[in-house]
Parts: structure tokens; sequence; C-alpha cells
């Protein structure tokens, strides 16, 4: 019995392993939830703004693409030892990951947010953190401002893999403030745990927080970064890109 | 009063309910698992084999296969393997003159699992193998059986018994290690209730309910487990 | 391979490194206290208690202990603070902090998984020396205190080494709940240098030389108790 399904599950291996062909485009994502920009469904399905753009820009490229979740804070490396071949990820496009891979130019650009209890006094400065527990999602540029700019005077801050795991322990009072996508902390706001929250300030600085997501690219990979480029700019001029925004947000998210 | 469950129906199979998703997800966890454990009983047939017979250097390598993978953590070792085993893999097949394949999802998880889980069978199906009489490998010897139809016809057979009990301790670790993956990022089912649980807030419940799922899973090949150690006990067993 | 990063981390490396053995002896000791008692009532009874006591190890050891601390942390955790007087009584500070979960998680795993170890090993005693304790007059806790038990642990000693080997193999799962030790440590490194495989190896070499520690530190122990003739 034991041989039988040895040999099946040999066989069933052996055949996804040649099934699978190398000529399409793997984008990798966030498995966690990332919403609105991309989350797994109910029904199983990868679904969010930043999903449908990928697919439009792979229409344009002609490329055949494959979604590939990956967990956050393995993104990078995924893509260095080639197990994606871009990051399609809300990814800032900043010097620090410059110095390891490309990115394509920029296809939304919105700013921080730093979300606390609406009760709370604190307002985004560094001296209102005093002694408070600060809590972000690790790998990001959220991540690299709260640590340069309120490290000195926090208590401590914390760092998730996911980016719901650090709401769930605001709404638990486990960390006094959050700091994250403005966008992305809509959906939790406006849920019935996030009444009690705000945005107490938006945050920005180019240098940390780069300018705007964009494609993760191999930077060897200039034909591929090329084609990224051309596609993006193709979607904002043909009207694929505010028709796709339109269902998720009542204005511009491209920025500047 | 404290509401538990405040939002049972996310668990439905219906529309905007997650208990479809949980089901994909307990279906791919069997899957890797059972991949993971066949792999594994392979490797595992393979070094106790290579132990016993093999060679100086064969028993070396193989000492230190199993040496370190037991002493470092499975989450290190699936990271580890993840990125710089498929990485190997590939500049092998390049070397061979092949094409590199892209391992993604669940065949990874099998190769990294099974990888892991063959230190483990190796020791178990070792010690297995040293229990059986000695009496019985010579009498075959002596009817002149060659060494593939002695390890086929009694060394198998007759190690089962005494390798079942660790073996289905290692099915059972190796079903709950399947969860390590969702740290990785694979969409098993505790990636998958991460999700469930993170979209609709439902932390407790959805974690209750993979954990049961999971208890089942254990409960069910516990009782499989129980039948095949009774069988292979019956008189002189063959294989099944 | 690149090295260089290991100096700026290196005391980063040692609170992850102080977290991680006391996470390892803490959940330990707590658990150890547990399956003692888990252990014996199964095998004296009574048969209720040791129904419980089962029932327990049963469902500790079918469920991965990934998903109870994700259940304990995430899930009861944040229960919490929707008790108003939780919120302001001196238990906050602890429940508020990740530790205390990752420390309960563990405690319950070693009692689950050490407990149906000690049950194996109060059954393993032969009943001849319990009864000639009896006889000698001696009482229920004295025959406790003075055979039943420094006999199991004789016999068990080698596997409860493994055991806690695969206590401390599985420590790294804390940092998933922002417990920031070794294994946290590393990562952050990983993400901060872009050095795929380097941080990685490093911290296993640090849990292989751990595991020594145990291995040998057993090894010893054994050696020190006379043999079971």
């Amino acid at each position: 019995m034991q041989h039988k399904f040895k040999s099946a599950a040999l066989a069933a291996s052996l055949i996804m392993v040649s099934g699978l062909s190398l000529a399409e485009i793997r984008l990798g994502t966030d498995t966690a939830p990332y919403p609105p920009f991309s989350q797994i469904n109910a029904a199983g399905e990868l679904v969010g703004w930043e999903i449908e753009i990928g697919n439009a820009l792979c229409e344009i490229m002609k490329e055949e693409c494959v979604w590939t979740p990956i967990a956050w804070d393995g993104i990078i490396p995924a893509l260095v030892a080639k197990k994606i071949d871009a990051i399609v990820g809300s990814m800032s496009i900043t010097e620090e990951r410059m110095k390891t891979i490309s990115f394509s130019d920029k296809y939304y650009n919105t700013p921080a947010a730093f979300v606390a209890p609406k009760t709370s006094d604190i307002d985004g400065s560094p001296e209102s953190v005093k002694g408070k527990i600060l809590g972000v999602q690790v790998s990001t540029t959220h991540q690299n401002y709260t640590e340069a700019t309120y490290a000195d005077m926090a208590d401590s801050i914390k760092t998730y893999q996911a980016f719901d795991e650090h709401n769930q322990d605001l709404i638990a009072g486990r960390i006094d403030a959050v700091v994250g996508d403005s966008l992305a902390m809509a959906p939790f706001l406006e849920s019935a745990e996030g009444q009690a929250f705000e945005i107490k300030t938006t945050l920005s600085n180019e240098e940390i927080f780069g300018a705007g997501a964009g494609a993760g690219i191999r930077k060897e990979d200039n034909e591929l970064r090329e084609k990224f480029n051309a596609a993006i700019k193709k979607i904002r001029d043909n009207g694929t890109y505010a028709e796709i925004s339109k269902k998720y947000f009542n204005f511009d998210i491209y920025g500047e | 009063m404290l509401d538990l469950f405040p939002n049972l129906q996310y668990l439905s199979f219906g529309e905007g309910g997650w208990g479809m998703n949980m089901l994909r997800g307990l279906v791919s966890t069997l899957q890797i698992a059972l991949g993971a454990y066949a792999l594994g009983l392979t490797i595992g047939l393979a070094g106790a084999l290579g132990k016993i017979h093999g060679g100086p250097i064969t028993k070396l390598l193989l000492e230190i296969y199993t040496t370190l993978i037991r002493a470092v953590p499975e989450l290190v070792l699936i990271l580890l393997i993840y990125y710089a085993g498929t990485a190997a893999l590939n500049s092998f097949l390049e070397w061979m003159g092949q094409k590199p394949v892209d391992i993604s999802g669940l065949v990874a998880g099998i190769l990294v699992l099974g990888f892991v889980m063959g230190a483990y069978s190796t020791e178990v199906i070792r010690g297995a193998m040293r229990a059986i009489p000695r009496g019985q490998m010579e009498a075959a010897q002596a009817y002149g059986m060659s060494r593939f139809t002695l390890l086929k016809r009694i060394t198998i057979p007759a190690m089962i018994p005494f390798a079942l009990p660790g073996l289905s301790n290692l099915w059972l670790i190796v079903m709950k290690d399947t969860a390590l993956l969702a740290v990785v990022g694979f969409t098993e089912l505790a990636m998958t209730t991460r999700q469930a649980a993170g979209l609709t807030r439902s932390y407790l419940m959805f974690y209750v309910a993979a954990a049961c799922l999971y208890l089942l899973l254990t409960l069910v090949s516990n009782i499989i487990f129980r039948r095949l150690e009774k069988r292979s006990r019956r008189g002189q067993p063959g294989l099944a | 391979m690149r090295w260089d990063w290991i100096p700026s981390y290196w005391p980063d490396f040692v609170d992850g490194l102080i977290i991680t053995l006391q996470l390892l002896s803490m959940s330990i000791i707590i658990g150890m206290s547990f399956a003692i008692p888990i252990g014996l009532v199964q095998v004296t009874g009574p048969r209720w208690l040791g129904r419980i006591a089962q029932g327990f190890c049963t469902v500790v050891r079918g469920t991965p202990l990934l998903i109870q601390l994700w259940l304990l942390y995430y899930g009861i955790g944040s229960l919490f603070p929707s008790v108003p007087w939780i919120r302001e009584s001196w238990m906050w500070p602890y429940l508020r902090d990740a530790f205390p979960y990752a420390l309960l998680a563990f405690s319950i795993s070693v009692a689950a998984y050490e407990g149906e170890v000690m049950r194996g090993a109060f059954k393993s005693v032969p009943k001849g020396e319990l009864e000639a304790a009896r006889s000698f007059g001696m009482s229920r806790f004295t025959i406790l205190r003075r055979i039943w038990l420094p006999r199991a642990f004789q016999n068990v000693l080698p596997t409860l080494a493994g055991e806690f080997v695969l206590t401390l193999k599985a420590t790294p799962l804390a940092a998933t709940i922002t417990v920031f030790d070794v294994y946290g440590v590393g990562t952050m490194v990983r993400q901060e240098t872009y050095r795929i495989y380097e941080p990685l190896l490093f911290i296993a070499g640090i849990y292989i030389v751990l595991t020594g520690i145990i291995v040998f530190f057993f090894r010893w122990l054994e050696n020190r108790v006379p043999r079971a003739v």
C-alpha cells in the first residue's frame, strides 16, 4: 500500500514539475491580505486593485502571467532567487531597495498614515509617542520611517508579518499606534472595529517612502522593466487605469 | 457577556463563507503531507540502507545529514531549502544539460518537508532494521536470494512492525509541520485560516476551526495506524 | 557569501539568544511541573482525572503549535481589552506583551508531550519495586518522591533530551507573534541586509550549538545517575 501511494505521489510531483513552463511571467504578491490592493476572497480567488492592474499590464505586454503569493518578508529574496519575475505588491521604490533590485516606473503613490485611537492624544509627532508602543509591518517603508523617526521616543516598535495583524493588535490595545499605507488603512477604519480609530496625520518623506509603488524587477532584467514601463504608460493613457481605479477609489491614486 | 463567535456565517460554504476555502486548504495540507511523507520514507529507506551497508564516506555523509537536519529548527530549514534547494537543483539540471524547472507551491512544499522528514525516518527505519532477528536474514541469504529480493521479501516486511510506531508518529509530525509553510507564504490550511481570520477579523473562530480540522486529521490517522499496526503484527506479515 | 554584518548585529543576537533561552527554560520548568501530574494521574487514577489528562494530551498533540500560538495571541488575547476591568488590572501589562502568550503556548505543549512521556515512564517502573516500598511502610507520597519519580526519570532521560531539543527547535515560531528571539533577529538581518542565505545559516549554526549543549548536558546527567539494572 505504501508502495502504491509512494509512486503515485512521485508521478504526481513529476507531472507538476514538467507541467510548469518558464515562458510565463510570475508576479509575486503578499500572501497575507492587503485590501483593497490584493487579497484572497472567500471563494479562494486573488482579487483587488493591484491584481486587476497587474493583469491589465500583462495583457498590454502580451505576456502570460501567473500570480505567485509569497510571504512579504521573503519577497525580495524570492525575486533575487528567481522564484518570481516581478513583484507587483505595493512595493515602494526606494534607494535602499534599489541596491538589491530595480523598479519599473511607479503605478501609484499614496501617503503613509499614522493611525491611533480617537481618544488618544498621540498626534503623530515624535514627542507625542513618548513611552508608547508602535506597530508596523515588517520590511516596509513604514517600518523604516517609524524606526528613523520614533525609535528614540517610543517605548518599543513591534514588527508584524502581516498588515492585518498590527491592526488586530491595535484593536486589542497591545500597541498604541500603527504606521501604514493610508489607502490600505481605509477598509480597516471603515469596519465596525475600526470606528474607534482615526488617521492622526499623514506622513511624507520622499527619501524613506520613495516615489510611489512600482514593479520590483531583477537588476539584469532590463527588457522586462522597459516592457512594464511602456505598459504602465499605456494603461494610464488609454483609460484602463482610471476604469479599474474607479471601482475602488474616488480619486486618482497615481499621485502627482 | 462575551460573544465568542459572533460571525459564524463566515464559516459557511455559501456565498461569502470561507468553508470551501478552508476545505481547499485542508486538501492541499493533505497533499503536501502525503507527498512529503512518501518522499521522506523513500529517503529514509535509502538512508537506513546506506547507514547499515554503505561505505565509510556514505555513512559519514548520512550521519551529517541526519544530525544537522535534526538539530536545526524546521522553520529555518524550510526557508533555507526553499531558497537554496531549488537553486541547487536548477544548477544541477543545467550541469546535466537540462532546462531549469520552476518549482513552486505544492512541489516545493513536498520537497522541503520530505527532505526534513527523510532524516527522521532514516533513524526510525534504521532502528527497525536493526531489530530484525539476524537469523531471518541469514536464512534468506542461505536461500541464495539476491540483495534486492532480500530487501523486498524479507527486510522491508520484517521491519514494518518495528518501524510502524515511529512512522505513525512521523506522519503526525509531518502533518502538523505543513502549517510551518504558512510562514513562508504557501497556501495551505494554516495560511488560508490566517487569510480568513485577517480579512474577517474573526481570529478566534477561524483558529479554533483550523485546530478542529487538524485534530480530526490526527484522530483519523491514529485509527488508521492502529489498524495497520495490528495487521502488520499478524503472524508473519506480508506487504498489504 | 558575506559575513561582515555579524559585528553590527552582534548585540541584537545576544538579546535574541537571551529571549530564546528564557522561553525554552521557563516553558520546560512550567511544562514539566504539569507533565508529571498529567502522566501520573493517567497511571494511578482517579479514572475521570486520567481521562481529562489524556484528552488534554490528545488535543494539544493533535494540533500544530503554530495554530495554538495564533489562537492564543490573536484569538483569545484580543478578547481581553473588551473586558474593561482586565485593562485596568495589574495583569494588563503582561497580557499586553507577546512573551507571556508564547510562554503559555510552549508550556502547554511541553506539558502535553512530556505528560505522555511521563505516563510511559511511570508505567515502566516495575510493580515489584513499588510493592517493596509499600511493605517498607512508606507513605504514598514518600514512595512517589523516593522511588517512583526517580526511577521514572531514570528511564526516560534520553527521551527527554530528544524532546527538549524538539522544544528548542519550535521556539522560532514565537517570532510569528512578535517575540524577538534569535530567529526574529535573523529575519530582521535578512530584511535589512538583503542577504538571502547567510543570516539563515548563521542562526542555523546557533541552534546547532544549542542542540549540542542540550545533548551533552543530558549525557552528562545520564552518567551521573546510576544506571537502571
